[in-house]
């Protein structure tokens, strides 16, 4: 009987070498762990033999049955690493394709530019105040220090409509006498987005309209060296914490004196290149210090008062921040364009 | 403005470098903008740099000895030139040479500018500035390596007619560059430094900027001939518009070309020389900003019948017309000021001239104007003749009147020295209302307010002096007053920000330390509006959709695009009184009409388009001046709801729901709740697929798919076009301050499905209303997900089916209880709206 067993171990164990697939191992147990199995037979054979002998063929057909057990247990296990690994390698994919991305939309330029300007005068504590864009000629003119006839209206052509003290702004600075008017004589610190309209024809370099986005500080003293030094610091934040900047002087009617803040082209670093116009600086922000006229227009009183103003342009900051020739993409929506940003 | 350093160099010593030179008026308010060299060799600059340095080798002067005829052709000399050194032989095709070619050794030697083989130098023959060097070649078989240079070649202007010929004071073998390179610097002139669009103007900003004197030129006349007195009398009617007039006379003048230095400068400073007469009225004018007016005094005297001339400035009768100069016959307006004599008008007081009174080549005695004008009228009256010129464009920037007389002094006495003519002893000058200048105040702690530097009282009133301020100082104040060539000075608090600009340029803005505000930030306002579109703008993003910026100018005609059925004649638009085109006429009203123009625009080059604008319509309120301008949201999209890939499964396109699921989505990221949809008709929409877009009951915007007719018009005829659009300030409004957050419940939810088999026209809206209300509070969440029309329904019917949510906060729900719930919906279902739970 010992011999029977040994020999049914062997050759199960023989057949289990034998076995490469799930299906051939399924029958391997059933021919050999199953219920009409040799070593089930035996073992169930074990109370019809005699009393001396149960202890020692039970003993090993046990002994035989866990090792099948084990044995098949081992094989499983071995199949099903096989398997995993032939199926990984049949799932191998082409890494290259493109990704299936969901639709994805994106902030016009004009309010991206805007946004990171709004945000670093936010930090400075200048509030954004929304004013409009039609406006009478006594804000965008004459009210700023433009009086009728005067050559600085030259510098600003001007989409008039049938009512002639209507225009529509050419600037965002009317603003400032609707917010001193508001708010005085409560010190101010503002800044005023929007869209302003030039009449010129549409060009690669002049649109009808564009945005502004105009600084307005009142208090009890702000000089021209706070101007020069709150500059610097937005130039710092938004072009980077070397960029070399100068003031320069300026002319607007709104503010005296005035002066213009040009920072190192960065395209060319002072050397000179087209964007520059071989300047080696390029021109970001008009600025001065409010005249004494639009500091009483406005409500506040210029011997106890002062204060400075800036604007600038965010589309062209973009345009000279990415390489853009062309100030017409703005608003002519080529999904081409706007999708880059 | 063209500023030659050489002429700039007659009334200043200047030490530093051009460039630093431009580098330090840049910053002190006259821009230059570009630096051209004119033979003087070119060095880096802070600005744009252009031009020709002339080799001091190769380009010297030379002298023509001899012309010489070509032997092979008649419309090229030989000549013989020396140039300091050696003789050569030179061929030249110059006009200006061929009269002299079988006079002999000629008796005073041309002087030229020589340039050898080797030098470079600008092609004459090209349009434009293309650069060329000299090599050996052969016309006509005549060696030609070097040549006798035009003004072109050299690069002084753009005159290529002839050879430039030098003064006699020229010595063969000078360097070119030594003796006349120069440079030009071009200054943009603002308007606040316009009385510094001159020569002197340039000169003493530049003797301030560099702390050195300023040489002011001589207005000594030579007098020579009789008495001016009797000859010409004046009368200015209209003071306040001509507040001065001075005349001079010259006799025997001999009307030629200027001397080439005069020519040369006038072409550097970019006018054209004509003869020494017109040329002396624009020299003075550009050396010392003040316009003159030439006329010829034998034609006045002519028109006085032979007597004395009377010159009278006026204003014009009625009807009355002059033609200028450029050949035009003017209607005049009543402001216009008029400079006439007894027979009639003569020019346009400082604008332009009349011809009849005009000098020729055949006069002989001059009378030379020199006059002040209010710059105001002078401006009103370029507006209303569309006219101007250089005189005018100096006189509407405001010139001083006492400049009359300095301008009449100089212009005689240059005039004399060029026509050779002797100048009448003394002037007539009227001066009837000399400028007020005004007395400006200020303290060392208005600096400090002003301009954040400390700066002594004595340090500034320095500063000003250097401008030619006349400055007092009383114990803490400084009174000071602006000289007699400015009229930018104001009085008062003006003046004080007037006087404030010229010590900082004069202190110099990049020593101007940079320092922080020292006031406390001002009070804060909270901006919801602001915050408002911020978000909504990125809640858009976040569903796909592009942001987009229109043009706000449109036509009535673009927005009646957008309407299937009706015009925009009931619009009351703004509208433009100067537009640049037809098709920008008015301020828009409709924001969806611009935005479906971007979708058809886009559509040419892709499927799917899903964009969105934030921004104003312009509605003019009736009794108002100014319109409302009131914010929208418009959205678009059209096409496949995701991009195509390369799988290859064809997404659904945008519909109706795919629209409303935005509108949604929106609502819910500002946590606006209580949203519904009815049905609604618009001019925009299809008219059974357009909603209200409703908040408590108050409408927000429409919404749906763009009716056909209106979607073939912008370039989508097969596939439907969705949008919506809504007004913001309607909107705002509904975005609540606070919003609560409910917890997370312990207890696990049950989930059921239940579909109910209705009339079609029954909207599902209201199935999903009733199961909410109706299983109250357990019933946490309805929503469709599926609709079935057909066979197995029946005719006239569809199935809707709802997943619902029962939740309960504090216990595990029962079947019993679930059931319960669901046996209410059910039948309250069934007897309102007729609904049939539907067996799977
Ligand atoms: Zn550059």
């Amino acid at each position: 009987m010992q011999e029977h067993l040994d020999k049914l171990e062997e050759q199960a164990l023989a057949e289990l070498n034998q076995v490469s697939e799930a299906e051939e191992l399924r029958n391997w147990k059933v021919r050999h762990l199953g219920r009409s199995a040799e070593v089930g037979k035996v073992l169930e054979g074990v109370r019809d033999l005699p009393s001396e002998d149960r202890p020692a063929v039970g003993r090993r057909a046990n002994e035989v049955k866990s090792q099948l057990e084990n044995a098949y247990a081992a094989k499983e296990e071995a199949l099903r690493g096989q398997e995993l690994e032939r199926s990984i390698a049949e799932e191998k994919l082409d890494v290259t394709l493109p990704g299936l991305s969901p639709a994805r939309g994106r902030i016009h330029p004009s309010t991206q530019t805007m946004r990171q300007i709004i945000r670093i005068w936010a930090e400075m504590g200048f509030q954004v105040y929304r004013s409009r864009e039609v406006e009478t000629d006594e804000y965008n003119f004459g009210l700023l220090n433009f009086p009728p006839h005067h050559p600085a209206r030259d510098m600003q052509d001007s989409f008039y409509t049938t009512d002639p003290e209507v225009i529509l702004r050419t600037h965002t600075s009317p603003g400032q006498i609707r917010v001193m008017r508001e708010r005085a004589p409560e010190p101010i610190r503002v800044v005023l987005p929007g869209m302003c309209y030039r009449h010129e024809q549409i060009t690669a370099r002049s649109e009808i309209q564009f945005n502004q986005i105009e600084g307005l500080a009142v208090g009890y003293q702000i000089t021209m060296a706070d101007l020069k030094g709150t500059l610097s610091a937005f130039a710092r934040r938004f072009f980077g914490q070397d960029v070399r900047t100068r003031f320069r002087g300026s002319y607007f009617p709104f503010t005296e004196p005035s002066a213009e803040l040009d920072i190192e082209c960065f395209v060319c670093s002072g050397e000179g290149c087209t964007v520059c116009k071989r300047t080696g600086w390029l021109e970001i922000l008009g600025s001065g210090m409010v005249h004494p006229t639009v500091l009483e227009n406005g409500g506040y009183d210029p011997s106890v008062f002062s204060g400075f103003a800036f604007g600038m342009g965010p589309e062209r900051i973009t345009m000279l921040k990415h390489g853009i020739e062309d100030i017409r993409y703005f608003w002519a929506n080529d999904l081409r364009f706007l999708e880059q940003f | 403005m063209k500023v030659p350093l050489s002429w700039l160099r007659d009334f200043v010593d200047i030490e530093v470098s051009i460039e630093e030179l431009a580098r330090k008026l840049t910053l002190a308010g006259l821009e230059v903008e570009e630096i051209r060299y004119v033979g003087l060799p070119i060095a880096h600059a802070e600005t744009k740099v252009t031009g020709l340095a002339w080799d001091p080798e190769k380009i010297v002067v030379g002298e023509i000895l001899e012309v010489m005829p070509h032997p092979n052709a008649d419309r090229l000399v030989l000549t013989r030139l020396n140039d300091g050194k050696q003789e050569h032989t030179v061929l030249t095709g110059a006009p200006n040479l061929l009269g002299l070619k079988d006079s002999g050794p000629l008796e005073t030697p041309i002087k030229v500018a020589y340039a050898k083989e080797g030098s470079q130098i600008y092609d004459g023959k090209q349009a434009g500035w293309e650069l060329m060097t000299l090599k050996p070649v052969k016309i006509r078989g005549v060696d030609s390596s070097s040549m006798a240079c035009s003004e072109k070649e050299l690069g002084i202007s753009d005159d290529h007619s002839g050879i430039i010929v030098l003064d006699d004071d020229a010595q063969p073998g000078t360097p070119l560059t030594d003796y006349m390179g120069d440079v030009v610097l071009d200054i943009d002139m603002l308007p606040n430094i316009a009385r510094n669009a001159n020569i002197l103007g340039v000169a003493r900003e530049t003797a301030a900027q560099l702390g050195v004197p300023l040489k002011e030129p001589p207005y000594d006349v030579s007098w020579e001939g009789p008495s001016v007195d009797g000859q010409v009398s004046l009368d200015i009617q209209e003071p306040e518009l001509n507040p001065r007039f001075v005349l001079g006379l010259i006799e025997d003048v001999n009307i030629s070309p200027s001397p080439f230095w005069v020519q040369r400068r006038l072409h550097l400073a970019g006018m054209r020389p004509i003869n020494n007469v017109v040329d002396t009225t624009n020299y003075v004018m550009l050396e010392i900003g003040q316009p003159l007016h030439a006329f010829d005094y034998d034609v006045l005297v002519e028109r006085a019948r032979g007597g004395s001339p009377t010159i009278i400035t006026r204003l014009p009768e009625p009807g009355e017309t002059i033609a200028t100069l450029d050949g035009v016959e003017r209607q005049l307006d009543d402001f216009t000021i008029l400079v006439a004599d007894t027979a009639g008008a003569l020019s346009i007081g400082g604008v332009m001239g009349g011809g009849e009174s005009e000098v020729g080549d055949s006069t002989k005695r001059v009378l030379l104007e020199g006059a002040g004008w209010d710059f105001i009228n002078i401006r009103k009256t370029v507006a209303a003749q569309k006219l101007s010129s250089e005189a005018a464009y100096r006189f509407e920037r405001g010139v001083h009147p006492a400049m009359a007389e300095r301008g009449v002094r100089r212009g005689l006495e240059m005039m004399g020295e060029l026509t050779g003519g002797s100048v009448n002893e003394g002037l007539i000058d009227k001066y009837p209302r000399p400028p007020v200048a005004p007395t400006v105040e200020i303290t060392q702690s208005d600096i400090q307010r002003w301009l954040g530097i400390e700066l002594e009282l004595t340090e500034a009133a320095a500063m000003l002096e250097r401008l030619e301020f006349s400055t007092e100082i009383d114990r803490s104040r400084l009174r000071v007053s602006p000289p007699d060539h400015r009229l930018d000075i104001g009085a008062g608090v003006v003046g004080k920000a007037d006087v404030m600009e010229e010590l900082a340029r004069l202190y110099g803005y990049d020593r101007i330390p940079e320092t922080q505000i020292a006031d406390r930030i001002p009070p804060q306002y909270s901006n919801p509006r602001l915050e408002a579109g911020s978000q909504l703008r990125d809640l858009l993003a976040s569903m796909g959709l592009q942001e987009v910026v229109t043009y706000r100018l449109t036509s009535p005609a673009r927005e009646a695009k957008a309407l299937a059925s009706q015009g925009t004649e009931d619009r009351d638009y703004i509208r433009l009184a100067n537009p640049i085109g037809e098709d920008r006429i008015v301020l828009r009203q409709d924001l969806l009409a611009s935005v479906l123009e971007v979708v058809a625009r886009n559509l040419r080059i892709r499927e799917r388009v899903a964009v969105f604008e934030i921004g104003p319509v312009f509605l003019p309120i009736k009794g108002e001046q100014l319109p409302e301008e009131s914010d929208r949201l418009a959205i678009a999209m059209r096409g496949p709801l995701n991009p195509l890939t390369w799988q290859g499964r064809e997404p659904s396109k945008m519909d109706f729901y795919d629209m409303t699921g935005v509108v949604d989505g929106v609502l819910a990221g500002l946590h606006v709740g209580n949203i519904q949809y009815e049905p609604a008709a618009h001019a925009t929409f299809h008219p059974g697929q357009c909603a209200r877009i409703l908040v408590d009951g108050r409408t927000l915007g429409i919404t749906g798919v763009v009716h056909p007719l209106v979607a073939e018009r912008f370039e989508s005829p097969d596939t439907a076009i969705v949008a919506a659009e809504m007004d913001l300030g309607a909107l705002f409004e509904w975005i609540p301050e606070r919003y609560p957050v409910r917890p997370v419940p312990a207890f696990p939810p049950v989930l059921e499905d239940l579909a109910f088999v209705v009339d079609q026209k029954t909207p599902s809206e209201r199935l999903r209303i009733l199961i909410h209300e109706t299983g109250e509070p357990l019933v946490v969440g309805v929503s469709v997900f599926d609709l079935y029309q057909g066979e197995q329904v029946g005719q006239g019917k569809k199935s809707l089916a709802f997943s619902i949510v029962y939740q309960a906060d504090d216990r595990t729900l029962t079947d019993e209880e679930v059931a319960t719930v669901r046996g209410k919906i059910v039948n309250r279902l069934e007897k309102e709206l007729g609904a049939k739970l539907r067996d799977f």
